[in-house]
C-alpha cells in the first residue's frame, strides 16, 4: 500500500480551492447565502404580521429549513463531477500517471471543494452575523456560530456523497442524474416516507426505531442538531417530548455528521482504487 | 548493446470475454524512438495504458527501468516518466504557464522549468493567455509541454501530432530528435503511417490484440518481401526499349503514367535491372526506386 503524500493533496486541493475563488463561485454563493439569511432574519416573521429582527432562536429555526434544501443541492453540484468529469476530460488519465495515487487524487479534490464550501458559508452566514451582532448577546452568537458549523458539517456531508458519485458514474450526465437524485430523496422523499411509515403503523410499532432512523439521513441530522440545541426553538416545533435524550446531545449528533462525511469518501476511495 | 528500460512479457488484457490484448512480448531499448502502429480498435492504447499503469495487466507483466508498473516502487520511476494522451482536455480556466506549473508542483518539478518549456514548444508568446482561447494545435503543444516536465527519461507519446500543421509536425519531430540525442527513450503510436515511417528507429505493428511485426521499417519492407518500384523518365520510345532490355528479368509489370514509367519488381531483381537499364544512356533521363511504404508494409501484414 502506498503512503499518502500530503503535499500532492495540497497541491490538487489548492487548485480545485483557487478555481472556485476565480470563476467566482465562492462569492457567488456568499451573496446568496448573505441575501436569504438577511431576508429571513427581518422578515421571517412577516406572516405573523411583524417585520425587523425578533431572536436568534426563530431566524436560526428559518435558516434551517432553506439550509437543509439549499446546502446540500449546492455541495452535491459542487462536486457530482470531481472524477467523472477529468475522466471525460481525458485528463483523468494523465494524472494518474503522475507521482500521486488515487487516494491522494480524490482527498484532493475532497479537500479543495470543502474549502470553498465552507469558505462561502462562512462569508455568507458571517457577514449576516456581523451585520445582526449588535441585537445579539454572547449566548445568541454562540449559537448562531453552531448553526455555522452544522451548515458547513451539512456541506461536507453531501459533498462526501457528491463525489462518490463522480466515481461511480460513467459519464456526466448519469452523475448529474445521480446527484438530482440523491437530492430529492435526502431532503424531500426520506422525511415523507419515515412520516408515511410513522401513520400506516399509527405508531404502535417500533415507535422508539423512528428518531434513530432520522440519523440515516444527514440532512436530518442538520435539523436534529439544531432544532434541538435552542430552548425557544424546541417548544416552537414541540417534538422534544418524542425524541431520545441519548440523540440530542450535540456531540453524537456531530458524530454521526462526521460519519456522514467519512463514510461515502471512503467508499469513494474504495470503489476509484479498484 | 543499450540496456532494455521497456519490457512486456506475455502480457494480455481480458475486458469480460473480449481478450483486447493477447500475449505480446516486447522490449524497447533505451534511447529508441519507437512507433506503435495499429488501427483503431487493434489494442495499441490499452497496451499503452498498461504500460503506463493505468489498468492492471491480466497476465504478464510490464517492467519500465526495470520495475514492475503495478509494484509498490513503481510511484518513483513515474517521475522518470512523461505521457501525453490522445485528444487531452486540459483546464480551460488556467493559462498555459499556470497549467504547467500545476503539473510541475504534482512532479514535483522546479516552476523555474515552464516558461523554458512553453518556449521550446512554440507557445512562449502564449504563456499568459487561458487554455480555452487555444486553438486544438496549441493545446497539443501545450500538452507535449506537459510531458516534458522534469526531464523525463521515457515519453510515452498517444497519436502527438494530431491537429498539428504541418510546419508544427516539422518542430515536434525536430525536437524529438533534440531528446534522442539526450538518451530519452520515447514510445509513440500514430495511424498516420506516412508521417513516422522515416522518423521512428523501430516500430511494432500491432493488430488484433497481437503484435505481428516489431523492427525497423526497412527491415520489415525486406521481411514481407513487397515489390519495389522503379520510376524512370526519358525519351520517345522509351518504353519499348526499356521492355527490351529487361527482357529475361522476371519484373512484376509496367504502367505509364504518361510522363513516366513505373516499373514494379522485386526487390532481389532490383540491382540486374538497374545494371540494364544504365545501358540505355541518353534515353534515360530520370529514375527514382520507391521503396514500399509503411503503409504497403501494414496492409501486408495485415492481409
Amino acid at each position: 500500500m502506498f503512503s499518502i503524500d500530503f503535499r500532492q493533496i495540497g497541491i490538487v486541493a489548492g487548485k480545485e480551492f483557487w478555481d472556485r475563488i476565480r470563476n467566482r463561485w465562492v462569492l457567488a454563493v456568499a451573496v446568496v447565502f448573505t441575501v436569504f439569511a438577511l431576508v429571513i432574519a427581518y422578515f421571517g416573521a412577516a406572516q405573523q404580521g411583524t417585520v425587523g429582527f425578533h431572536s436568534i432562536d426563530v431566524t436560526i429555526a428559518s435558516l434551517v429549513s432553506l439550509v437543509i434544501y439549499l446546502i446540500p443541492l449546492i455541495a452535491l453540484i459542487l462536486g457530482f463531477d470531481a472524477i467523472v468529469g477529468e475522466r471525460e476530460r481525458g485528463s483523468l488519465d494523465l494524472l494518474l500517471t503522475l507521482p500521486i495515487t488515487r487516494k491522494e487524487l480524490i482527498l484532493g479534490k475532497y479537500a479543495g471543494l470543502a474549502g470553498a464550501l465552507a469558505f462561502s458559508t462562512i462569508a455568507g452566514f458571517g457577514a449576516v452575523g456581523v451585520i445582526l451582532s449588535p441585537q445579539l448577546d454572547l449566548n445568541a452568537l454562540f449559537h448562531y456560530a453552531g448553526f455555522m458549523a452544522s451548515a458547513i458539517l451539512l456541506g461536507f456531508a453531501f459533498l462526501s456523497l457528491a463525489v462518490m458519485l463522480s466515481v461511480f458514474a460513467g459519464d456526466r450526465t448519469r452523475a448529474s442524474g445521480m446527484a438530482i437524485g440523491t437530492w430529492f430523496f435526502f431532503v424531500l422523499v426520506f422525511d415523507l416516507l419515515i412520516l408515511g411509515a410513522l401513520v400506516v403503523t399509527a405508531g404502535d410499532y417500533g415507535g422508539a426505531v423512528f428518531p434513530y432512523l432520522l440519523l440515516l439521513n444527514p440532512a436530518d441530522v442538520f435539523r436534529v442538531l439544531n432544532v434541538f440545541s435552542l430552548d425557544e426553538v424546541r417548544t416552537l416545533y414541540g417534538l422534544a417530548t418524542v425524541f431520545p435524550e441519548a440523540l440530542s446531545h450535540p456531540a453524537t449528533l456531530g458524530g454521526v455528521m462526521l460519519a456522514w462525511i467519512a463514510g461515502p469518501l471512503m467508499v469513494a476511495i474504495w470503489r476509484f482504487e479498484r | 548493446m543499450a540496456s532494455t528500460i521497456v519490457e512486456a512479457r506475455g502480457v494480455t488484457k481480458d475486458f469480460g470475454s473480449i481478450q483486447a490484448v493477447k500475449g505480446v512480448d516486447l522490449s524497447i531499448a533505451a534511447g529508441e524512438l519507437f512507433g506503435l502502429i495499429g488501427h483503431n480498435g487493434a489494442g495499441k492504447s490499452t497496451l499503452f495504458k498498461m504500460m503506463l499503469g493505468l489498468i492492471p495487466v491480466t497476465r504478464g507483466e510490464i517492467r519500465l527501468d526495470g520495475e514492475s508498473v503495478t509494484g509498490p516502487r513503481f510511484r518513483d520511476t513515474r517521475r522518470k516518466i512523461g505521457y501525453l494522451p490522445e485528444n487531452v482536455v486540459l483546464y480551460d480556466n488556467l493559462t498555459g504557464i499556470e497549467t504547467l506549473y500545476f503539473f510541475a508542483d504534482l512532479k514535483a518539478v522546479p516552476r523555474g522549468q515552464c516558461a523554458a518549456l512553453l518556449e521550446k514548444v512554440g507557445l512562449g508568446h502564449a504563456a499568459g493567455r487561458r487554455v480555452r482561447e487555444y486553438s486544438k494545435g496549441m493545446r497539443q503543444r501545450l500538452g507535449f509541454a506537459q510531458a516534458l516536465l522534469g526531464t523525463p527519461r521515457l515519453l510515452f507519446l498517444d497519436e502527438p501530432t494530431t491537429g498539428l500543421d504541418p510546419g508544427a509536425i516539422r518542430d515536434f519531430y525536430r525536437i524529438l530528435r533534440e531528446l534522442r540525442d539526450e538518451g530519452v527513450t520515447m514510445v509513440l503510436t500514430s495511424h498516420i503511417l506516412a508521417e513516422i515511417q522515416e522518423r521512428v528507429d523501430r516500430l511494432a505493428i500491432m493488430e488484433g490484440g497481437t503484435i505481428r511485426a516489431t523492427g525497423t521499417v526497412q527491415s520489415l519492407r525486406e521481411a514481407m518481401n513487397l515489390p519495389l518500384t522503379l520510376e524512370i523518365a526519358g525519351g520517345a520510345g522509351l518504353r519499348e526499349q526499356v521492355a527490351r532490355v529487361l527482357e529475361g528479368i522476371a519484373i512484376d509489370g509496367i504502367d505509364d503514367s504518361g510522363h513516366s514509367l513505373h516499373i514494379r519488381l522485386p526487390r532481389e531483381a532490383k540491382m540486374p535491372a538497374l545494371a540494364r537499364l544504365a545501358t540505355l544512356g541518353e534515353t534515360l533521363r530520370d529514375l527514382h526506386v520507391r521503396e514500399p511504404s509503411l503503409e504497403d508494409v501494414f496492409f501486408g501484414y495485415r492481409t
